[in-house]
């Protein structure tokens, strides 16, 4: 499928933006789920304790547009616990088991903590703004898709049709919401609140295509420097959403941090079913002159 | 170590990521895999509070296999310098160092000092008892020397009572083996931390040490330090760039806070506060605490400096600039001490700013029943927290120990303006000031801590007017005339720093401290600070981007002193002046302008001294230095491996166990730091220790900590609805194989007990917290933050409840990291029960609360110092 081309805005378009999400830089601070909820007012969601390790808000909803997973995880690095690569190998314990003649007596196996902050992905392909039928759903001229608050009459049908169960109905007013990528923010040419808070760049914002070729990059790098199972997510523009404006850098596969790991655009048959549809009726419709036809000369 | 950087400072956290990106190696050894140790190329657990037998591990191994950088040590640290014959190592006294005064419980320090000087540090009565607070507490003040030489050196570094062998002595049973045993560390770990910190070292490389809290409260928390600096000057990784020992201040002015002090027993700039004994004389004060040689040397001009900025033109060479209108310090006056006055009905009134000990202080209810003690309380804070709630809501009430009618306690609330509100720095790591702008008026009544003590020094003044009582005359001959501005007529902040800059007699500005001189034609609020308005600008707002500047960023903020950026930076060059390499290369003498020069740098040293200076015989203060001696605060201008004075505990870092720990010394008959702080009363007993009857009552290691997501006791964080969502509840966290041994279950509850009290927690089952093999058994850690309070938007109890009052007496800093405790299933008991409940562990334990704390044992452990 084609990259995503912002039409309807004529000269005012703007090259598409997004989030690369490097979660290999993760330190699981959570200050992107504060800084969205400061800066777009989002209501608090306490969960209570959930004892799913250090994550608290569980899930991205109406009232959570930006959410930290944290994924324990019992791993083999290698024989002493440790990833490979630089110094770390050059003194790696079977080099100094060589040199001393020592040996060891715990299990050298390793322990690895997954931190990820998902956010809505901003699809090629937003099934979301297909089925909305009052257009409160768009597509900016930045290529993200936001929900109008004034415009959403809480129909609903967005919600199940987002494959990635982001949107959400919040609780007394009945209105969708999601991440807006803080376009306000983009109209004064300020970067998403969650890319500024985070310290570390694991958020980083930019045009997509530039952010494509760093992730890219990054991955080179991470292969380089053994890191089995590090892939991107979503930043394919041949998947089932055509690409997505948010996409990812994973340690391990997107089930691990609960992301489906085929998402599909839940619209994208409807154009083959409507086609499906009218070959049907077409043929209904010959039969039905057919038989008046034929029945004429009866 | 000591430190969890990416949870507790994550945004200094971003430079550590970034350094990993461009090939750094990251390790973190700490007790509980945390999330720095989940971005950390290698995590090594060890047992709370055996960092000093770890880093005697380190030192050993550098040492044994001489991987100490030689050029740096021999030329740069005191490793040469010969000891005096009388200096008995812990080795020879099997855990003492000589001088032990057994019926004081101190160290009489005179056999310490470097050979050939007279006791540097006067052993007086006052010491002795354990006061060492005020004037020669601090550092390298106590130590005279002739024209900045040690007496006697021996540069071949053989010499056996050399420093660089009496180290090579002092560590030599820290072995891998040893280290194995004590720590729970496997002994290849340690190697490989070992080796890839030398491999990282020497002209070529350097490493950097970063630590916390989790390094400064213990009983031996200073010597922690000392041990990473010994690491680091043996490996040459100070005054070099990527190199140094990185205190993490992140917490939002705590540097500040000491550099112009909130403590008790300095002045602005870390000049000691004068005790009675000085008298009144401004000169027996300066003789007392200055070495005569090096950049303390110049202390008369700091002190003249100072009191010329508080007390203007009433500060006059007649009166000794005032001198004796500084308040004096007459003993340990430091947190915990005060609190158990007022729990002695000692202390009448309280002002708390920017503290909860109610929840954040150890032994949190014994701080609790203090306050109940008092006549009057101020709390400013931004919201209502415990310290303030206390009379009305504590556990002491629930449990029907007290009630608010028992309770005479006179609490005034004022609340307080947000750092968003108010103008003024933030100082953290790395001695940064940066300013803060107000960005909003503070709403209601809130005000900001200058508005304050402003206008509360304002009204007292007003009050005293006319008064003709000699007392009164330091204030009211104050300098306290700062204009005001705005609605609430807020004291202009910046005028403040002018203050703090100081001025010339003709007003301009100071630029640098060197400046300042002794006879009052200077004033400076804070010598260190000299220059942070140089040039009528104010330094500490510049935010000039990275980007746009060379790395060093000598334009974004202002660093004391001078806005040097990496102290002691003469050492990043050989003797000769330099560099150690280009690859190193940052400050050198540029022999054909005769002067240091450097990447961007303010160079740490006289400006045209030569590299091949020596000093002359009657040389004073920086004079006395010589051009190859890079460590001007200290008088002999050297690093010290060895600490000759300035420390109560010992010159050499040396291991003991924490004060309440399941397992015995392993390497010194000695238990725990001879010199440690102990309160034993009613309201602090404390737990049976390793085969003392009874500690098999308590058989798990106690950790406190904090989470990323709240801020110390609460009260800017448990009050915020988007942090209180993100660690909604007390939690403990322990490992499988404990939660199997004591059947709890994830996501449940369990009751944490110490002779103290009892608190209850929801249980988080992880791998993260592993058990220990330590000394031949299975230690298990029980890992608890300690945010939670009574008020606020999520409650909970609180982690300090279950803490023992013991203190390092260098510092008088609490034992916070590691303690021994009991857990078991389920919810606490509520009321009376649970008093009954401690009462019960206390009996089994054999406690009784107030009794004396028992002997230290003699006698090496079973089992006995393996390898």
């Amino acid at each position: 499928m084609s990259e995503l081309e912002v039409r309807t805005y004529g000269g005012e378009a703007r090259p598409r933006v997004g989030f690369f999400t490097d979660t290999s830089l993760c330190i699981g601070c959570k200050a992107c789920e504060v800084a969205c909820k400061e800066w777009n007012r989002v209501p608090e969601s306490p969960q209570g304790f959930t004892g799913n390790s250090y994550d608290n808000s569980i899930d991205l909803g109406a009232n959570r547009w930006r959410h930290v997973a944290f994924v324990e995880q019992r791993k083999e690095l290698g024989v002493d616990g440790v990833a490979a690569g630089g110094l770390v190998e050059a003194a790696s314990l079977e080099s100094l088991v060589t040199d001393t003649g020592l040996q060891t007596y715990q299990d050298g196996e390793g322990l690895r903590w997954l931190m990820a902050s998902d956010v809505c992905k901003h699809c090629t392909h937003a099934a979301c703004l297909e089925v909305c039928p009052t257009g409160a759903l768009f597509r900016t001229e930045f290529g993200t898709v936001v929900v109008q608050e004034d415009v959403c009459n809480g129909c609903g049908y967005c919600i199940p049709a987002c494959p990635f169960g982001v949107l959400d109905q919040r609780e007394g007013d009945g209105r969708a919401w999601k991440c807006t990528l803080c376009y306000d923010r983009l109209k004064d040419d300020k970067e998403p609140a969650c890319a500024q808070a985070c310290p570390t760049d694991s958020i980083q914002f930019g045009e997509l295509e530039e952010l494509r070729g760093r992730a890219d990059r990054r991955l080179e790098q991470l292969a380089e420097a053994g890191l089995e199972g590090a892939q991107l997510y979503l930043a394919d523009s041949s998947d089932g959403v055509g690409g997505a404006g948010a996409f990812f850098l994973l340690l391990d596969d997107p089930e691990v941090y609960g992301l489906p790991p085929d998402p599909v655009d839940t619209t994208r048959d409807v154009g083959e079913s409507w086609a499906a549809v009218g070959v049907a009726a077409a043929g209904l419709a010959a039969a039905l002159i057919g038989s008046v036809l034929l029945g004429g000369r009866r | 170590m000591g430190s969890n950087m990416a949870e507790q400072h994550p945004v200094g956290f971003q430079w550590v990521v970034e350094a990993k990106e461009r090939g750094a190696t990251v390790m973190h050894v700490d007790p509980r895999y945390t999330r720095t140790s989940a971005v950390a190329d290698l995590h090594v657990p060890l047992r709370p509070g055996s960092d000093i037998a770890f880093l005697g591990g380190v030192i050993n191994y550098i040492l044994s296999n001489d991987r100490q950088f030689t050029e740096y040590v021999r030329h740069y640290t005191n490793a040469r310098v010969i000891i005096k014959d009388e200096f008995k190592d812990p080795e020879e006294l099997d855990g003492f160092f000589s001088g032990w005064v057994p019926e004081d419980g101190v160290y009489n320090v005179s056999t310490w000092g470097y050979a050939g000087t007279s006791g540097e540090l006067p052993a007086g009565k006052r010491e002795q008892t354990g006061d060492v607070s005020g004037d020669q507490a601090h550092g390298a003040h106590g130590m005279r020397l002739e024209h900045g030489e040690p007496p006697e050196e021996d540069w071949s570094l053989e010499h056996p009572n050399c420093v660089f062998q009496l180290l090579k002595r002092h560590f030599a049973r820290y072995t891998p083996e040893m280290v194995e045993q004590v720590c729970g560390v496997p002994r290849e770990k340690l190697l490989q931390v070992a080796e890839i910190l030398c491999r990282n070292s020497g002209r070529e490389r350097t490493s950097a040490i970063c630590y916390a809290v989790g390094w400064t409260q213990h009983t031996h928390g200073v010597q922690n330090i000392r041990a990473a600096s010994i690491v680091q000057l043996l490996l040459g990784n100070i005054g070099r760039p990527g190199g140094g020992i990185l205190a993490l201040r992140g917490h939002a002015n705590i540097q500040g806070s000491t550099d112009i002090p909130t403590l008790y027993d300095i002045l602005p700039g870390y000049i000691p506060m004068p005790h009675p004994d000085a008298g009144d004389d401004l000169d027996e004060f300066v003789e007392r605490n200055g070495p005569d040689t090096g950049a303390w040397g110049d202390l008369k001009s700091y002190a003249v400096s100072l009191l010329k900025a508080w007390w203007g033109d009433a500060a006059t060479p007649e009166n000794q600039f005032a001198f004796p209108y500084l308040p004096r310090i007459d003993g340990d006056h430091s947190h915990y001490q005060m609190m158990l006055r007022m729990l002695d009905g000692r202390t009448r009134g309280f002002v708390v700013i920017g503290q909860n000990p109610a929840v954040g202080s150890a032994n949190a209810g014994l701080q609790r029943r203090a306050l109940a003690n008092l006549e009057w309380l101020v709390v400013r804070d931004t919201n209502e927290i415990e310290t303030a709630a206390f009379w009305y809501d504590s556990p002491e009430i629930e449990a029907g120990e007290t009630s608010p009618e028992q309770i005479g306690t006179e609490v005034f609330f004022l609340p307080a303006a947000a750092h968003t509100e108010k103008d003024g720095t933030f100082t953290n790591t790395q001695r940064l000031l940066q300013w803060h702008f107000k960005a909003v008026e503070p709403p209601r009544d809130c005000r900001s801590d200058l508005w304050f003590t402003y206008h509360l020094g304002r009204r007292v003044r007003a009050r005293l007017a006319g008064s003709t009582e000699e007392r009164d005359r330091p204030l009211l001959d104050l300098t306290w005339d700062y204009p005001t501005q705005g609605p609430q007529d807020e004291p202009d902040a910046e005028t403040v720093m002018q203050e703090v800059n100081g001025r010339h007699a003709d007003g301009s500005f100071v630029s640098r401290y060197q400046e300042l001189r002794d006879d009052g034609s200077t004033t400076c609020g804070s010598w260190i600070h000299a220059g942070i308005y140089r040039d009528g600008e104010n330094q500490s707002a510049r935010k000039k981007p990275g980007g746009e500047q060379s790395w060093i960023a000598p334009e974004w903020g202002w660093a004391w002193p001078s806005n040097r950026r990496i102290l002691y930076n003469r050492a990043s060059a050989d003797p000769e002046g330099r560099p150690w390499s280009e690859r190193k290369k940052y400050v050198w003498w540029d022999a054909s302008e005769r002067r240091w020069a450097s990447l961007g740098d303010d160079p740490d040293f006289v400006p045209d001294r030569p590299p091949d200076y020596e000093p002359p015989e009657d040389a004073k203060a920086m004079d006395a230095i010589s051009g190859s001696s890079p460590f001007i605060l200290h008088p002999d201008g050297l690093g010290w491996l060895y600490a000759p004075t300035g420390l109560v505990d010992g010159p050499l870092p040396t291991h003991y166990e924490p004060h309440e720990s399941p397992v015995p010394n392993l390497l010194y008959a000695q238990r725990s730091v001879p010199t440690r702080q102990t309160f034993p009363r009613p309201e602090n007993p404390y737990n049976p220790s390793d085969v003392q009857p009874g500690a098999d009552v308590f058989p798990f290691v106690l950790a406190t900590y904090r989470l990323t997501e709240h801020h110390t006791a609460g009260g800017m964080s448990r009050t915020v609805p988007y942090l209180a969502e993100l660690q909604p509840e007390l939690f403990c966290e322990v490992s499988p194989a404990l939660a199997a041994e004591r059947g709890l279950e994830h996501g449940g509850w369990a009751t944490i007990v110490t002779t103290r009290t009892a608190i209850e927690a929801r249980v988080m089952v992880t791998d993260r917290v592993q058990p220990l093999k330590v000394a031949d058994r299975l230690v298990h850690q029980v890992g608890v933050p300690y945010h939670w309070g009574r008020k606020g938007l999520v409650k909970g109890d609180s982690a300090n409840d279950l803490l023992p009052l013991v203190l390092d007496l260098n510092v008088h800093i609490s034992e916070f990291k590691t303690a021994t405790c009991d857990i078991v299933a389920g919810r606490r008991p509520r009321g009376p029960a649970l008093s009954a409940f401690v009462e019960e562990y206390r009996r089994r334990a054999g406690v009784v609360p107030g009794e004396p704390v028992r002997e230290d044992r003699a006698g090496r452990a079973e089992g006995g110092a393996a390898g």
